[in-house]
């Protein structure tokens, strides 16, 4: 069981400290565009990156990419917000890129300098959150749902309900331990829109989640999988990445999105404003984009690609998966999440505090 | 001279930073990222909701739990090493202190290994029932299923027990350093004293052992109390959907929320109620100690 779990683990002892001391020194960067040096600084999420991807784009580029890990969102916009500490290229959340967008943090993307941008599906280049890619290019999407040991469940839990309004599986089921995720989830289930940001709409997700609380086992951060992994809990609203990590190791261990839909989430490729090598995060880009590469991520890691290129090449196993690629309808069903300004984040932390003081 | 160096480093790594977040505090957010320091105490009236006063208080429950609970077994431990053969005292220290050798967050994640419902407490307790049941089989009372119809695992974690564990856990060290320090000190002729004069055991701890320790009962207690007040890794980790403590608000105003001027008035609001606490202690430990001298 030296699993993800410890390497999680590591990754939030930093955690604790980078956020609130993150007001300390910045170092910008004082080399010029023109004459770069041979590296890049790559602030990623963990297990995201193929086995051989940064070593064989120095074999092809000559660039020393140097890769950090964080381990969610608020870690990385806390790194940031004050300046950027160093970094050329950072993997937000599509709601997250969206408020480094309004918070002006992110450096415009050359398109002519990104060819393999052609690989992308249509589909995913002209979003809300950032129109025409701009400022960032998907690098892989997926859902919230429901991971669940089917042994232990009656049938396919295709409704929120078992986890949000329920007692028939009292005391073993988790939820994400993300505010926003949880009440937008609750709201897609009332048959709400999932950005829905009406207080008292909020308001009724919050007393169903009070009243819910006590058949629920934990607001699981990042470990929901290992809950289910380990028999803690047999259902649990999680990342369908993180699922299907598991479901490799348990057959017994499904994913499914329920009907009333789910959240839509992507994570992309963006460079900060301040990043000491543009040229050369440009020209990573352009590599994560190539179809080989892309697919030698995607086999790895098993999140969705949005590179039609990458996913044309990639094996049935993965591209059959309806966990990590869900049908039409599916998607259809679910929504991502926007940016919707202070009052809401803490409206979301306020009902968030109550749920847990309650 | 010599002094300089480390007066320097606490100015620039410990009040500067501390300053800053205390003048957020009297800040208010201007858009994601700006904010602007108007000297407002919204934050502080915000703060002061009943909501946050009642995950203060929690928090302070969950902390005097601990030290109390530190306290009850760290006692006999620092009394067994100061009563060890010399030879070993050196050894049983170290047993005190080796689990500093490991990462806070290890130590969390492989108690969870040791608490989880298929874990090494349930495990062990898994085993017993079987054999007990064996050995009732072997008895012929095999069919009544005396021990129940099939194992049921505790409930270890994910509750505020399991919160309650995980600091004591944490926080056991700070306790029983202290108390052997002072109970070291101890002039053993005093307890042989008070046992020749017809004191029981129980009589000669009450009377002359605790209050020679007192000192290292107090640090220790504020040793443990303060940073189990403001844990919020262990609750986070092990703590169910009730063991929310109000280090848990203030790191998700600084992450989650966005919301820092907020998080600095909370954090510094328990920095104000942990000095009160302290002096609210020495102010009655001043007049005890002015009672028992008159």
């Amino acid at each position: 069981m030296v699993d993800s779990s410890t390497l999680r683990a590591t990754r939030r002892s930093f955690l604790a400290g980078s956020g609130a001391v993150a007001a300390g020194v910045t170092l910008l960067p004082t080399l010029g565009w023109a004459a770069e040096e041979k590296k890049l600084n790559f602030y990623n999420w963990d297990t995201y990156i193929g086995e051989t991807t940064l070593v064989d784009f120095k074999g092809v580029t000559g660039i020393d990419v140097k890769m950090d890990l964080f381990a969610d969102n608020d870690e990385l916009f806390a790194k940031l917000r004050e300046g950027n500490p160093g970094y050329d290229i950072i993997v937000p959340t599509n709601d997250y890129t969206e408020r480094m967008i309004t918070a002006k943090m992110l450096m415009p993307l050359d398109h002519s300098k990104i060819p393999n941008i052609a690989n992308i599906s249509k589909s995913f280049m002209d979003p809300k959150f950032d129109p025409g890619r701009r400022y960032s290019l998907p690098y892989m999407w997926g859902t919230v749902g429901i991971g669940y040991r089917k042994s232990r469940v009656d049938g396919v839990p295709n409704s929120w309900k078992v986890l949000y309004d329920s007692d028939k599986y009292s005391g073993r089921i988790a939820l994400l331990g993300a505010s926003q995720t949880v009440l937008q989830v609750g709201c897609k289930y009332l048959g709400w829109p999932l950005n829905e940001a009406d207080p008292a709409k909020l308001e009724k997700v919050a007393e169903m989640l009070i009243k819910q609380k006590r058949h629920i086992k934990t607001f699981a951060d990042d470990n929901g999988q290992d809950l289910l992994l380990s028999g803690e809990v047999d259902l649990a609203m999680e990342w369908n990445g993180d699922i299907l990590q598991v479901m490799a190791e348990d057959k017994d261990i499904s994913y499914v999105v329920p009907d009333e839909g789910g959240l839509l989430w992507e994570d992309t490729l963006v460079i900060p404003n301040g990043a000491p090598h543009p040229e050369n995060a440009h020209a990573f880009i352009n590599y994560i984009l190539d179809a080989k590469a892309g697919a030698a991520i995607a086999d790895l890691i098993q999140y969705a690609t949005p590179n039609a290129a990458a996913k044309a090449i990639m094996k049935p196993e993965y591209t059959g998966n309806p966990a990590i690629f869900p049908s039409d309808e599916v998607i259809a069903r679910c929504e991502p999440a926007v940016y919707q300004g202070t009052d809401y984040t803490q409206l979301v932390d306020r009902l968030w505090t109550r749920i847990g003081a309650a | 001279m010599v002094g300089l160096p480390p007066t320097v480093w606490l100015l620039l790594f410990f009040l500067v930073p501390l300053a800053l977040i205390w003048i957020l505090s009297f800040a208010e957010l201007r858009g994601l990222v700006e904010m602007e320091v108007t000297g407002t105490l919204a934050n502080y009236a915000r703060a002061l909701d009943p909501l946050y006063l009642q995950i203060f208080a929690k928090s302070f429950l969950f902390a005097g739990v601990t030290t109390v609970v530190s306290l009850v077994f760290g006692f006999p431990v620092a009394l067994a090493i100061v009563f060890a053969p010399p030879r070993w005292r050196a050894l049983l220290l170290l047993l005190v202190i080796l689990p500093f050798w490991t990462n806070l967050l290890i130590r969390t994640y492989a108690l969870i290994a040791v608490l989880r419902t298929r874990g090494i407490v349930n495990f062990s307790l898994e085993w017993v029932w079987d054999q007990g049941n064996t050995a009732l089989a072997l008895l012929g009372l095999g069919s009544y299923q005396l021990l129940g119809e099939r194992f049921e695992p505790l409930e270890l974690l994910y509750n505020n027990t399991a919160v309650v564990i995980g600091l004591v856990y944490v926080h056991l060290p700070f306790m029983v350093l202290p108390l052997y320090a002072s109970l070291e000190k101890l002039d053993r002729s005093l307890i042989e004293a008070a046992l020749d004069l017809g004191a029981s055991q129980v009589r000669a701890m009450r009377t002359i052992v605790v209050p020679l320790a007192l000192p290292g009962i107090v640090s220790g207690s504020i040793l443990v109390f303060i940073p189990a007040l403001g844990s919020f890794l262990t609750p986070d980790l092990l703590g169910g959907t009730d063991s929310q403590m109000i280090a848990n608000v203030i790191e998700r105003q600084f992450k989650s929320a966005n919301d820092w001027p907020f998080g600095a008035a909370l954090s510094f609001l328990l920095m104000y109620l942990t000095f009160a606490a302290l002096a609210l202690r020495a102010f009655y430990g001043r007049r005890a100690a002015r009672r028992g001298a008159a």
